[in-house]
């Protein structure tokens, strides 16, 4: 046990601050009442992720550090991710703006849980111990229970959120069980000891791959992964579009750092007893997200199929175990978030006060109504589809090349094929935009004001996913070098 | 001197009762609340009786932290029970068919 010191404070610095700035939004908007909902709370909001921001970022290139008796680990990955979670979760707001004002979901609250869904977020990605990883969890999930059910008069946000609240729990039950039985089999609670039990236990016991079996389950129920996918396509419908938003696409960067901080940090000794669980997890998701997504009527229950088939490629490089297959599975959870954020705030600039354009149909004729979000939809969705030059072809290369290094190449087939199946809806969606008449009554989509400064938000973050093909060497090279610390062979 | 693993059936006694309290129950949603608790109880006992058994105290500071997470949890699972009561004016499992799960 050693005391405090200005060392240990630096490493969860943006934790810190995004968690008493969180504090002040509350109070802030409690008190300063204002004409128009959050005010004055909003533009705190996002100037808090920024500050979040640019202090993960400040340390990046510090060696790694461990701190508050080895309960947080301040590393590059994990400042690599932070950064993320906060720019990410400020496009969400961002985008979720108009949409939620309509609703009347835009109030204080809203924004300090998403800001302490954040601080869950940032804890999970620098968590050195079981301890921290579980809080983490478990302040991400309930912030966002709480910002589901915060659509009182909706009958289907009430049921989502129910149904997320009951799978969720019994999840973190579930993964909170395999850390106890981890507790007593390699007696300690911080995954750097844990690693180092693996060198005197065999991974033939049964109590340890009871253990692990669990602690997978669990890590897979977050993930969204098959066979613990029930709950996304509910949860996608149900919630209000801008809630969608906030929690499909930036938790996967945090989902990410839980798997590699507890299955590689902590049971990477034991890689023969959770990889083959994960090849046939991700290689159920990617086939079962992309054959459902196809028979979907919604697109946001279309998106919710689409993300469990992306969480399978995203395992897909996870499993192979090399560094290789580390980056390129952070890669993939990088080009994701940012394909996501796209995806939901075009759906998001498509709505209005009593229309909520979350059904395929609506897209019908898009290019005739708004030519240039139509442009941005059929960039997104060729990023998704894996259509090159777009990141979402590089990522997808990347994975599968990791997953053939390691030499599983009947999975690699399979995924390929698979993919080529989910080619089919994407592009299903940019027909529907170009070729398909506009339904009648619709309006041309007029954009003034904030709506227009949205737009040119989406445009950046859509033309990111194009303009970083020259670049895309660098960017691994850049997230291979934030991984190389963690003695990866 | 009771051994640790009379602690430990106890414990996969609890965990396997809420599995079964989940899985079984198609009428109340309290009782998958209860069940819930249950299961976080079922991981507390494993916690402390090995915490004892390894003479290692990390185990049930966690306890303590799991308690608090699971009081949370129960305030935020009876507020959307209230809020799914209100617009529906039913707790029971089986109502809950608005969306297609």
């Amino acid at each position: 046990m050693t005391s405090l010191t200005v060392l240990d404070l630096w490493a969860v610095a943006p934790e810190i601050v995004v968690a008493t700035l969180a504090c002040l939004v509350l109070v802030i908007d409690l008190y300063i009442r204002s004409e128009r909902p959050c005010a004055l709370a909003y533009p705190l909001t996002i100037g808090t992720l920024i500050v979040g921001a640019v202090i993960s970022l400040a340390g990046l290139y510090d060696a790694p550090q461990l701190a508050l008796n080895g309960l947080v680990v301040r590393d590059g990955v994990g400042d690599v991710l932070k950064t993320g979670t906060c720019l990410g979760t400020a496009a969400v707001l961002f985008y979720a703006r108009d949409y939620a004002q309509e609703r009347g979901l835009w109030r204080g609250e809203y924004l300090v849980l998403a800001l302490f869904g954040v601080v869950g977020m940032m804890t999970m990605i620098g968590a050195a111990h079981l301890l921290t990883l579980y809080v983490g969890i478990e302040l991400l999930a309930l912030c966002l229970y709480g910002m589901i059910a915060m659509q009182r008069d909706s009958v289907r946000a009430a049921e989502a959120a129910m149904k997320y609240f009951i799978l969720g729990a019994l999840a973190s039950g579930v993964l909170l069980y395999g850390m106890s039985l981890l507790y007593g089999l390699t007696g300690s609670l911080s995954l750097a000891a844990m690693s180092q039990a693996s060198a005197t236990l065999s991974s033939e016991s049964l109590p340890l791959m009871l253990a692990i079996v669990m602690v997978v389950a669990g890590l897979l129920f977050k993930l969204g992964a098959v066979p613990f996918h029930m709950w996304v396509p509910d949860v996608y419908d149900g919630s209000a579009t801008s809630t969608t938003l906030y929690l499909s696409a930036v938790p996967k960067l945090a989902a990410f750092a839980i798997l590699l901080r507890l299955l590689f940090s902590g049971l990477g000794g034991w890689i023969d007893v959770w990889q083959d669980m994960l090849a046939v997890a991700a290689v159920l998701s990617i086939g079962l997200g992309n054959v459902v997504a196809i028979a979907q009527t919604s697109i946001k229950r279309m998106l919710a199929y689409s993300t469990i088939s992306n969480m399978g490629f995203l395992l897909l490089g996870f499993f192979a175990g090399t560094a290789a297959g580390y980056s390129a599975a952070m890669a993939y959870a990088v080009i994701y978030m940012v394909s996501t954020l796209a995806v939901f705030g075009i759906i998001l600039a498509l709505t209005r006060s009593g229309f909520e354009s979350d059904l395929l149909d609506d897209f019908r004729g898009l290019n005739e109504r708004n030519p240039w979000l139509a442009f941005l939809m059929l960039t997104v969705m060729f990023s998704l589809a894996g259509i090159p030059p777009t990141a979402g072809f590089f990522a997808k290369l990347m994975v599968l090349q990791a997953a053939l290094g390691a030499g599983f190449i009947e999975v690699v087939v399979v995924a390929a094929i698979l993919a080529v199946v989910g080619a089919f809806y994407y592009l299903r969606v940019v027909k529907l935009m170009y070729f398909d008449p506009p339904e009648a009554g619709t309006l041309k989509i007029a954009a003034q004001g904030y709506r227009r400064a949205t737009i040119w938000v989406l445009t950046v973050n859509t033309i990111l996913l194009i303009a970083i093909t020259p670049w895309i060497g660098e960017m691994i090279d850049f997230i291979a070098s934030s991984l190389v610390h963690l003695n990866l062979s | 001197m009771i051994p640790l693993s009379h602690y430990l059936i106890v414990g996969a006694l609890l965990f396997a009762i809420s599995i079964v309290g989940i899985f079984l129950n198609r009428k109340n949603l309290v009782i998958i609340l209860m069940a819930i608790e249950l299961l976080l109880l079922a991981a507390n006992v494993n916690f402390v009786a090995f915490s004892h058994y390894l003479e290692d105290l990390s185990g049930q500071v966690f306890v303590f932290f799991v308690l608090t997470v699971a009081a949370a949890e129960a305030a935020i699972g009876l507020a959307i029970l209230i809020v799914l009561f209100r617009t529906r004016r039913s707790i029971n499992v089986q109502d809950l068919d608005r969306l297609k799960g």
